[in-house]
């Protein structure tokens, strides 16, 4: 009995030399393949972040790059720390001290959000129509949904001030068929900006929230109706709530770049509007004020990462939620 | 022949002429473009009647359960519940519920929250919408999970979170569409008692939509056997079973062994049929003149298989050769081949555990029936 038990004991440890060298390779595999993402963050993410990072601690000088100090190895070691050494935040203190920077980012995040929620508001029949069509259409609606984007961006955008101004397709048609007497003053206005990011962005907004509409049973509908529900309250209490990471999706994927525009202000907005992005160009290329503009770009980021944060975590509590 | 009622004593509305229907099916019809799902039908059901409507599907069943609920109407016909015409009514107005084949339990709430839903949309009061969660939860024996939510569930208690989320309004009629569907053969056993229990309990008018002819036979007291939209029989399922009106419903409820043949004599209920070289004598079913053809149908279980020809009783005996047994434990089944090459099925309770008059494959046998084990049809 002893000997049976000793050798069954014995067993499995010599039985498992191969497979702890089998796993011993798959955890190394397995951490490659997480690596892959890891570094292309690295290089392509995180590195540059730094770069600008660095410029935006600089100062101006009239050089090539236009800003000092450049750093370098040439001096070795001690040379590099004494080039931290003259590092300075004056870009950021120049940013609190002209409110042009601070008025640039709250109309951009003003005009970002009133956009978003035009988009949801445009976007989110557009979805529960694709959702509630027959299948066989849905394909090639989300085909319609994708379409503009064969087209350039900025011809998209350039073709709006062809229909916005004043003598634009809109107002003839307009005053063609009698609805004003006057042309709408449209173009270099908010209004302009506002059709320029819903148009361009509305994708963004559909296509999330057609996927989590999609996938809801339409029997929980016919459920809260039969329970009692009348259809409008049957869609603020089922079908928006289970549509909401779809929802919030959707708004991150607008807002987003939406704060940033550029293209869209510029071509559409006129020269009074301020944003951001517009304000970065001009520091950037029109004042060649290297570091003040990575300034402004770093607070861009730190604008945005804090949104990109609710999105996440809204989105772990919905798959904890098992949807 | 003796009534083949209800396994609930005394309880026979159908029976009464004087009783009310409390729905009321009246010529109706719904057509989906050319398809006819429900056609030119008409059905009484009763209050606190257990009704099953059984079919294969696409026969129409669900329709019609969705007809009553509000979610289709009528192309044509009425319906009427407890003398109301339910037409125009939209799902959120009546006062039946149902409980979903799916469950369609919501997703972001818990279940007491689901069983909560409907009390707050009708505008109940916190504290009486909280007693009647919780008795609700007593009910179907899920009070340790009120703050779980469906994901978090059991397959079962899924099921119960669904029953109890339609009964917590007191629905008149409780719609149930495959109840049972969804669950595994033992807890579909155990559910089916306690939907039961229920009904008796709160003595609610239950309607069940099923496709499982065992599921109907053991919940309802009516069933209405459906098939491509028409109603072909709405009896007891003792009725159903032992006294099926056509050769389809004899032939969907259990399995059935068919003679078809002449009438070649007939007088005071007894008939004699000519089925090919054979000529059986029935007693009960259709009547049918001399010189028509019927069917004679006969249940496996009531056909006895003897190694040598049975001695006086039996008023028909035939021989032939056992084809194939199935032995089930419970009982063993034998297909056994009569002369003429028909196929006739008879099974036998397994009532003692060891069976002395054992019979092979190849056997020469006796399949031998009374006159009125089976049932004449005309349909």
């Amino acid at each position: 009995m002893a000997d049976m038990a000793a050798t069954t004991e014995s067993a499995p440890a010599g039985s498992d030399r191969p497979g702890v060298a089998r796993a011993l390779l798959n955890a190394v595999m397995g951490r490659l393949v997480i690596a892959i993402p890891y570094l292309w963050l690295f290089v392509f993410f995180l590195v540059p972040f730094l770069i600008v990072f660095k410029i935006s601690l600089s100062t101006t000088a009239i050089a090539m790059p236009p800003y000092m100090p450049a750093f370098g190895f040439e001096d070795g070691v001690a040379g590099f720390i004494a080039k931290l050494g003259e590092m300075s935040l004056d870009s950021y203190v120049w940013l609190t001290e002209d409110t042009l920077y601070f008025n640039a980012y709250v109309s951009s995040i003003v005009i970002a959000a009133v956009s978003t929620a035009i988009t949801l508001a445009v976007g989110f029949p557009i979805a529960y129509g694709m959702a509630r069509a027959p299948a066989s259409l849905r394909p090639t609606l989300l085909m319609l949904v994708i379409l503009p984007f064969w087209t350039s961006f900025l011809i998209r955008v350039y073709a709006w001030i062809g229909i916005l101004k004043p003598e634009g397709l809109l107002n003839q048609f307009l005053l063609a068929t009698g609805i004003i007497d006057e042309p709408l003053i449209i173009l270099n206005t908010h209004a302009a900006i506002f059709i320029g990011i819903v148009y361009s962005y509305l994708p963004f907004m559909v296509l999330p929230l057609y996927s989590s509409l999609e996938k809801m049973d339409y029997s929980l509908i016919e459920a809260a109706q039969d329970l009692g529900c009348p259809p409008i309250t049957a869609f603020w209490k089922i079908t928006f709530p289970l549509a909401l990471p779809g929802v919030l999706a959707g708004c991150l994927l607008v807002f987003i770049p939406a704060v940033g525009e550029f293209v869209i202000p510029d071509l559409l907005g006129g020269s009074r509007t301020l944003m951001i992005g517009k304000t970065l160009w001009n520091e950037f290329f029109n004042n060649r004020d290297w570091p003040v503009s990575s300034a402004v770009a770093i607070i861009l980021l730190l604008i945005l990462v804090v949104p990109i944060m609710v999105f996440q975590q809204a989105q772990a509590k919905a798959q904890e939620r098992g949807r | 022949m003796k009534s083949l009622g209800s396994i609930r004593r005394s309880f026979a509305p159908w029976a009464d002429p004087a009783a009310k229907p409390y729905i009321l099916f009246e010529n109706v019809t719904k057509k989906f473009g050319d398809f006819v799902a429900v056609d030119d039908l008409s059905l009484s059901l009763f209050e606190r009647e257990f009704f099953a409507l059984l079919g294969a599907s696409g026969c129409g069943k669900s329709t019609l359960l969705r007809m009553l609920a509000g979610f289709e109407e009528p192309t044509s016909g009425r319906i009427l519940l407890d003398g109301q015409d339910l037409r125009g009514i939209p799902p959120y107005r009546r006062p039946v519920n149902m409980m979903f084949q799916s469950y369609a339990l919501f997703p972001h709430m818990t279940v007491e929250q689901n069983i909560a839903f409907g009390l707050k949309q009708d505008g109940m009061p916190k504290p009486e919408i909280a007693e009647r969660v919780g008795a609700m939860l007593k009910l179907v024996k899920l009070e340790p999970f009120a703050k779980r939510k469906p994901h978090q569930l059991s397959g079962g208690q899924r099921q119960r979170v669904a029953l109890a989320r339609s009964l917590a309004k007191r629905p008149k009629v409780l719609l149930l569409d495959e109840p049972l569907g969804a669950l595994d053969k033992k807890l579909r056993e155990e559910t089916q008692f306690e939907l039961m229990d229920l009904q008796q309990e709160l003595g609610l008018t239950f309607v069940v939509v099923t496709h499982d002819q065992e599921e109907a036979m053991t919940m309802a007291d009516r069933i209405a056997i459906m098939d491509k939209g028409k109603v072909k029989q709405v009896a007891t399922p003792a009725e159903i079973y032992e006294a099926p009106n056509s050769r389809f419903v004899a032939d969907f409820v259990g399995s059935v062994n068919l003679f078809e043949g002449q009438v070649s004599k007939a007088s005071n209920g007894a008939m004699q049929i000519a089925s090919g070289d054979l000529v059986l004598k029935a007693r009960n079913g259709a009547d049918a003149d001399t010189g028509n053809t019927v069917w004679f149908a006969i249940r496996p279980e009531k056909i006895r298989v003897t190694p040598q020809k049975p001695e006086g009783g039996d008023a028909n005996a035939m021989e032939g050769e056992i084809y194939d047994i199935a032995y089930l434990g419970d009982m063993t089944i034998y297909n056994v081949r009569l002369d003429d090459g028909r196929i006739i099925k008879a099974s036998t309770m397994n009532s003692a555990r060891v069976n002395e008059n054992i019979l092979s494959w190849h056997d020469r046998a006796w399949i031998s029936f009374n006159s009125d084990a089976g049932v004449v049809l005309t349909a």
